[in-house]
């Protein structure tokens, strides 16, 4: 390492210039966007708070991420388990299971329909079986909680691995010693998961944590397609009043009020940091 | 029993990741006849039909040209600006460096949804909006941050003692970076790239928000999905899906590693 000041700034300063302008000079501007109005500056935030559409917005973006989360952790949790254990054919099964990474929120709720839709392969399949008589329908405005079913298990199926990658390399971090020490003591596995392995990988399970709500407030794609406006989400909100109603000032506010969620949450996520490392001061 | 436990779970989870995959396909090849009847889950053949209409007859070719074109030009804005950046991260110790780091991973954080709109209004004065480059610079800000921290953590796998080496027979500093820092970093480089690339690929709001002629495929595709029959959707999600597989197939060692950066 040399220790220099002028170098390593001349060579940062091009990608901070390119941030600033394009990412927080467009911030400001959502600010201004989201402020002005003909009737003062707090008129959109009036009127978007006062609304029935934000309010359900608001709450379905909540359960959704209520929902889909903590199904997303137990599964993950299970998958990054079993691929480190290191069995015969686990790199084989860690590869399939990163599939989903690949592809984007659209994809799945395309891949999801194909499944889902009347003539999908579900019906096809309970069809064949004499399990049901007629088609189930799970999409429209008359199936919301079907429609909503459909979104969550998208949501898992798609954003699973995200959690278990994040997890496995958390679990890979874990001194194996630690185990061994267990077992010389005869712990049992449940009592080595819960006393050991699940308090070492608690950072890891709190970013993993932090990712999984901030894209929980970003859900857009996946509901798009699938529901539409039948289950409205924050970013959907975005989306339609910019797109549909060409409204920027509203469809910056909903944009801003994504902005500040993710900025409470980040600030959570840093104060459980921080209070991590005091109580290893304390500690030690 | 042990054994047929593994076994077990692994044709479980096996089939409910791929699967899903394994129905789109088929539905995307599926004739529509053959997918409208009930009573049929096997096609009686298979056809390219869909895809085919979907490219040439309803804008997916254009697409994902637009697609192509709008990642190619993110990589190489966010390189050429995330390589220095991520170079002096891991080779030199100055003032503000825990700074610089966290505005990274701050504006990592910052989602397309929040500045999308308001990008819109910076593009009008800039004669930006509606076209590729407009929505390739979008991605290049939302790609750039990933590239500092990855090619920062890339380089800091190259031992410094190589260039020291290099320099005492008479490279300069730049030449040695060029000749032998750039060589041993360049598989990391390219699996970021590729990672850089599928990222914009699958990013959907700020394309869609940025242009409306000028859409790439997964805005094109949330713009018309809805209104289509049910096999042009197979077919976008099969034309979606299946050159990112390729490309994460590609990268697969260097996944673990890429997201838990990607993420952090």
């Amino acid at each position: 390492m040399r220790r220099e000041s002028v170098t390593p700034m001349l060579l940062i300063l091009p990608a901070m210039a390119y941030l600033i302008v394009f990412i927080g000079y467009p911030i400001v501007g959502t600010f201004q966007l989201a402020f002005s109005g003909s009737k003062g500056w707090l008129e959109n935030f009036i009127y978007v708070f006062s609304s029935k559409d934000f309010q359900n917005a608001f709450f379905n973006t909540l359960i959704l991420g209520a929902t889909v989360i903590p199904i997303q952790f137990i599964l993950a949790i299970i998958f990054a388990l079993l691929i480190n254990k290191k069995w015969k054919g686990y790199k084989v099964l860690l590869y399939i299971i990163a599939t989903p990474l690949a592809l984007s929120d659209v994809t799945a709720a395309l891949i999801s329909y194909s499944i889902f839709a009347p003539n999908g392969y579900l019906n096809k399949i309970l069809l064949n079986l004499n399990w049901i008589e007629r088609p189930l329908y799970f999409f429209g405005y008359m199936f919301k909680s079907r429609e909503f079913l459909v979104v969550a298990l998208t949501e898992i199926w798609r954003a699973t691995p995200l959690v278990f990658v994040i997890l496995l390399a958390g679990l890979q971090s874990i001194n194996a010693e630690y185990l061994e020490a267990a077992d010389v003591f005869g712990f049992s596995a449940w009592k080595k998961f819960i006393k050991i392995t699940l308090p070492l990988l608690k950072p890891s399970i709190v970013s993993a944590l932090l990712v999984r709500t901030l894209f929980a407030f970003q859900i857009f794609g996946v509901v798009w397609l699938l529901a539409g406006r039948d289950i409205t989400v924050l970013a959907g909100e975005t989306y339609y009043w910019y797109v549909f109603r060409n409204n920027r000032n509203i469809a910056s506010t909903y944009a801003l009020i994504i902005a500040i969620l993710t900025f409470i949450v980040g600030w959570f996520y840093i104060g459980t940091i921080r209070s991590k490392h005091l109580e290893e001061g304390v500690r030690t | 029993m042990k054994k047929f436990f593994y076994v077990l779970t692994f044709v479980a989870v096996s089939l409910w990741l791929l699967g899903p995959l394994f129905f789109i396909f088929l539905a995307s090849l599926t004739p529509s006849s053959d997918f409208y009847s009930m009573n049929k889950i096997f096609p009686s053949r298979l056809t390219l039909e869909h895809i085919y209409k979907l490219l040439v007859n309803l804008g997916g070719w254009r697409a994902m040209l637009v697609s192509i074109q709008v990642a190619l030009v993110a990589i190489a804005v966010s390189f050429a600006l995330g390589i220095p950046a991520g170079y002096a991260l891991t080779r030199y110790i100055f003032r503000g460096k825990n700074m610089i780091k966290l505005v990274m991973l701050f504006t990592r954080s910052v989602p397309l949804v929040v500045i999308a709109v308001s990008l819109v209004t910076m593009y009008l004065r800039l004669n930006l909006a509606d076209t590729m480059f407009g929505v390739a610079l979008a991605h290049g800000a939302m790609v750039l941050p990933f590239v500092v921290l990855i090619t920062s953590s890339i380089f800091s796998g190259v031992f410094v003692e190589y260039e020291e080496a290099g320099m005492i027979f008479g490279l300069s500093r730049f030449g040695a970076f060029l000749r032998i820092t750039m060589p041993l970093a360049l598989p990391g480089l390219a699996a970021s790239a590729i990672f850089a690339f599928i990222m914009s690929w699958n990013e959907v709001f700020a394309s869609s928000v940025l242009a409306i002629t000028n859409r790439t495929l997964p805005a094109h595709i949330l713009g018309t999905a809805m209104a289509s029959p049910d096999y042009f959707k197979f077919a976008a999600g099969t034309i979606m899906a299946v050159p990112a597989l390729i490309f994460i197939f590609l990268i697969r060692k260097y996944l673990i590693s890429m997201w838990g950066i990607s993420l952090k």
